[in-house]
């Protein structure tokens, strides 16, 4: 089941419509070259970026995360796995103080980001929120240009002149690997974008407000293979530059992106550590289960 | 091509660079820099506390109807007992001897509600059932339209054509009745408030779920048994509620029943006879010359409070019913 | 024979019923159609020989071969400008409150199940209102201003109404991405809510205010003159409009009255139809455009 390097070459050369603007025609293996998952030691030494500590999540009375505590490395990508249902989404939410949005919610526990508590009642959940960007499940681009989509963050944050934020605009493009497909069209609608290319566009819209983190809600569950096979390149090109915390349900994505994978499991945190290990060695046999697949 | 996607990298280093120092600038969650940010939540505040008030307008109209209209009739029933006013058959407030009794000007509203009904309620029912199960994707979007005209023709338009087309046609089948008369006024009222049942019950009916369509034609059942032993009685209590509001709209109904049915309050029930509504009664006092703060001028406060808690109470219930109706299919 | 049914063959009673039910539904329908069109060619019959320029530009008079609607027609577009300036910021902003701004609490649920049901109260109620609000406590007198707010009044449940429904099609994703990428309640609404939703709001807009300018009865409650001889200038001035003067004229028992008034509703139709039109043109043109 595993996509080798072959079978994404494949679906690669036959998604016409990225194929001919793409910016590198020659097809990468799913790792690209000089890119590497970090090894176990390299994790342990990189600096931490989010500390999470005794994290509880209650929708009013309902517990949906219990006593999670977990430490996010800079520049690496962690992976959130386990059955739906299990609160690897509300963890994620709670990163960014999405789940302030819904009514009831209440958080115990401290997340700290570099030092700084979240949910300190000083936070600005404004210049957090640009610190922190976020992708969602399904792609959701605002029905607007695409200019528009990419600067509306910057815009929001006060920056009016249209030549820094046409700079802005190019840069985030061209970080998300975009840009080369729609260099010529940036005043058309965004909706006209096709999947892959939409969540690549929200993507871009996120790394416009520069944050140093980037979460992501399964960003390619809802897209069709060859589409999902360049979300993934993606994620590793960025990973140089951004912390990265991706939630999926497909183990397979994970193993191949993640750096660092932490298994939960109605609520609670079971297992996490490299992926590597994580992956071929188990300590825990819940864990096991599911990624042999025997639940989930 | 090797060349551009150096130039990338370079951008790309670039880029990072300056991510990192705008990190460092950013670096406390408790953004101090720029007056804007401190402005920002006061702004906001600001901006909340206006819609605020934009939606408790609809409060304050409320309780300026309940306010307007029980100031001047509270002033009214010190003249007038109210238990006269409310049992009294006579209602002669503008001549000498007054008579202060709303039974008359009561029947008189009825009397156009309930004929109007019986115009509307099997037009409008067949209608929507027909556009609900039976009609065509394009028959149903050239038949919609021309009901939203319909809905959209003013009132004092239909008064018109009570007096100029309908009123002449009742007068050729029936003799007696006189040029003012309360039928012409039930039959373009009704025709008035044909859309809105249309409307609403269509809505009622489109809300019926699929399945249980399919679960009776399951059974053997044909189209006309599915549609008045399934979907119809599913429907029942949202239909009587659009039903409901359709009657409490021909009770506040004005111009056309001002022009239509005449100025002769009378408790009869004989729809050709010249009758007066609530509403023509109020437009009968606006139209002259009545000074402020008389007796006569006060009528049209108790009037219309009258006016107001029958409407309310209607649309209270109907609204009630159709709440219920949301909820049991979600 | 079987005692089973063939499958081939119906009932017969059966058959009988649904076609005679089917056709009276289809009757129904048609019923409605034809009223319509009767009513329509019967005003056009009626008013189209006295429908010229000059019946535009006349003043009002006692004699119908010299009378116009200026006065009215004009009386009529100052009301709806006014009322368009008050009611379109106070309903989208109430509609904003209620969808965007307010908990789901009671309160929240009081003021909505109000503002259903002031879209019910009678126009005439509206009026009476604004007599006792408007004409005589804060002494605007039988003005220009005072019939808009009253009409306002009328209006208001409507716009609010119909800015929600735009509002809630709009969906949450939406929101959660922008508010995702730092931005504030408020720009949320301003930058991607409101104009996701304008078009829906337009078309609730010009709907109301079409309504708002059929209305007579609020108008003639708060004092609208029968008789004017002047074009309003001013907010203070005394004021008719078109519905009213229709309506004095439909209620002379002269003949010739009854087609001017013919003439009058033409004018009035012809501008409702084409607000209509706008409406739906900008439902399906903007509306379309955005698949979610």
């Amino acid at each position: 089941m595993a996509s080798t390097p072959s079978v994404k070459k494949h679906m690669q050369s036959s998604d016409k419509t990225t194929s001919d603007h793409s910016k590198s025609p020659i097809v990468r293996p799913s790792i690209p070259e000089g890119k590497s998952m970090r090894t176990a030691d390299e994790l342990a030494q990189a600096t931490e970026k989010i500390s999470v500590t005794d994290l509880s999540f209650y929708y009013s009375e309902n517990r949906a995360l219990t006593d999670i505590s977990l430490s996010i490395p800079e520049r690496c990508v962690t992976a959130f796995i386990g059955p739906s249902g299990c609160g690897k989404s509300t963890f994620l939410r709670c990163f960014n103080r999405m789940n302030d949005m819904i009514e009831g919610t209440r958080v115990e526990g401290e997340i700290l980001l570099e030092g700084q508590n979240i949910y300190s009642p000083r936070t600005d959940i404004v210049s957090l929120r640009k610190r922190i960007g976020m992708v969602f499940q399904k792609s959701t681009p605002f029905p607007k240009s695409i200019f528009d989509n990419v600067s509306f963050g910057p815009k929001i944050a006060g920056i009016r002149r249209k030549k820094d934020l046409f700079e802005i605009v190019e840069r985030s493009l061209q970080r998300s690997a975009l840009w080369d497909e729609v260099k010529d069209r940036l005043s058309e609608s965004a909706l006209n974008l096709s999947g892959g290319q939409q969540q690549r566009l929200c993507i871009a819209r996120a790394l416009a407000n520069d944050p140093d983190i980037l979460l992501m809600d399964e960003p390619a569950s809802a897209l069709d293979p060859a589409s999902t096979a360049r979300i993934e390149d993606l994620i590793f090109e960025l990973k140089e530059q951004y912390t990265i915390v991706i939630v999926t349900h497909n183990m397979q994505q994970a193993a191949r992106v993640s750096d660092q994978a932490a298994f939960f499991y109605q609520g609670l945190l079971v297992e996490s550590g490299a992926t590597e290990e994580l992956f071929t060695n188990p300590r825990k046999q819940q864990t096991e289960d599911y990624i042999t697949g025997r639940f989930g | 091509m090797e060349d551009r996607s150096n130039q990338e990298q370079s951008t790309k280093i670039e880029g990072g660079e300056a991510a990192v120092i705008q990190l460092s600038r950013v670096s406390s969650l408790e953004k101090a820099g720029g007056l804007w940010c401190s402005l920002r939540p006061f702004y906001e505040g600001c901006i909340h506390f206006m819609l605020f008030v934009c939606a408790s307008i609809s409060i304050l109209v409320t309780v300026g109807i309940v306010v307007v209209l029980l100031y001047e009739s509270v002033q009214f029933f010190y003249d007038v007992p109210i238990l006269e006013f409310l049992t009294g058959t006579r209602w002669s407030p503008l001549l000498k001897p007054q008579h202060f009794g709303i039974l008359p000007l009561l029947c008189g509203t009825m009397l156009v509600a309930g004929g109007s009904a019986i115009v509307a309620v099997p037009i409008g029912l067949g209608t929507a059932i027909y556009l609900s199960e039976y009609a065509s994707p394009r028959f149903r979007d050239i038949v919609k339209p021309m009901l939203e005209i319909l809905a959209g023709i003013p009132s004092v338009v239909f008064g018109y054509l009570a007096i100029v087309f309908v009123s002449p046609i009742i007068r050729e089948i029936f003799p007696s009745a006189g040029v003012f008369n309360a039928a012409s006024a039930c039959i373009v009222v009704g025709i008035m408030i044909l859309p809105m049942i249309i409307s609403l019950s269509e809505d009622i009916l489109q809300s019926v779920p699929l399945s249980l369509r399919a679960a009776a034609f399951a059974l053997g059942a044909n189209k006309f048994e599915v549609t008045v032993r399934v979907i119809v009685p599913a429907a029942l209590s949202g239909i009587m509620a659009s039903f409901l509001l359709a009657i409490s709209r021909a009770i506040g109904e004005t111009m056309a029943v001002t022009l239509a049915a005449g100025a002769t309050p009378k408790l009869t029930l004989n729809p050709l006879e010249s009758i007066q509504t609530m509403t023509a009664y109020i437009v009968q006092v606006s139209q002259g010359d009545t000074p402020t703060g008389t007796l006569e001028y006060r009528t049209i406060f108790a009037v219309g409070l009258a006016l107001f808690i029958t409407t309310m109470v209607m649309n209270v219930i109907a609204q009630y019913i159709l709440s219920r109706v949301g909820e049991r299919y979600e | 024979m079987s005692s089973k049914p063939d499958i081939y063959t119906t009932k017969r009673r059966g058959r009988i019923t649904n076609m005679l039910f089917t056709s009276a539904c289809f009757l129904a329908t048609m019923t409605c159609i034809f009223l319509l069109v009767l009513l329509i060619w019967n005003i056009i019959i009626q008013g189209k020989g006295w429908l010229s320029w000059e019946f535009i530009e006349r003043l009002p008079s006692r004699f119908p071969d010299k009378a116009g609607i200026k006065t009215a027609l004009w009386g009529s577009i100052w009301l709806i400008s006014l009322t368009a300036m008050f009611s379109v910021p106070l309903g989208v902003g109430a509609a904003l409150y209620l969808e965007e701004y307010a908990p789901r609490s009671r309160w929240r649920k009081l003021i909505q199940l109000n503002i259903a049901n002031l879209a019910g109260v009678p126009s005439i109620v509206y009026g009476i209102l604004g007599l006792g609000l408007f004409v005589r406590a804060l002494q605007l007198e039988r003005s220009v201003l005072s019939g808009a707010l009253t009409l306002t009044l009328v209006v208001l449940p409507i716009i609010i109404l119909a800015s929600q429904e735009a509002l809630r099609a709009v969906p949450d994703s939406i929101r959660r991405s922008a508010y995702a990428l730092g931005a504030t309640r408020w720009q949320t609404v301003w930058y991607q809510v409101l104009p996701a939703s304008l078009p829906g709001i337009m078309t609730g807009v010009i709907l109301s205010l079409s309504r708002a300018l059929g209305e007579a009865a609020p108008l003639i409650a708060v004092g609208a003159m029968a008789y004017v001889p002047f074009v309003p200038e001013r907010l203070t001035d005394e004021f008719t409009a078109l519905p009213i003067q229709i309506f004095i004229w439909t209620s002379r028992p002269q003949e010739d009255f009854h087609h001017l008034a013919a003439a009058g509703i033409l004018v009035l139709l012809v501008v409702l139809v084409s607000m209509n039109a706008i409406a739906i043109f900008v439902r399906h043109k903007y509306g379309k455009k955005i698949r979610w």
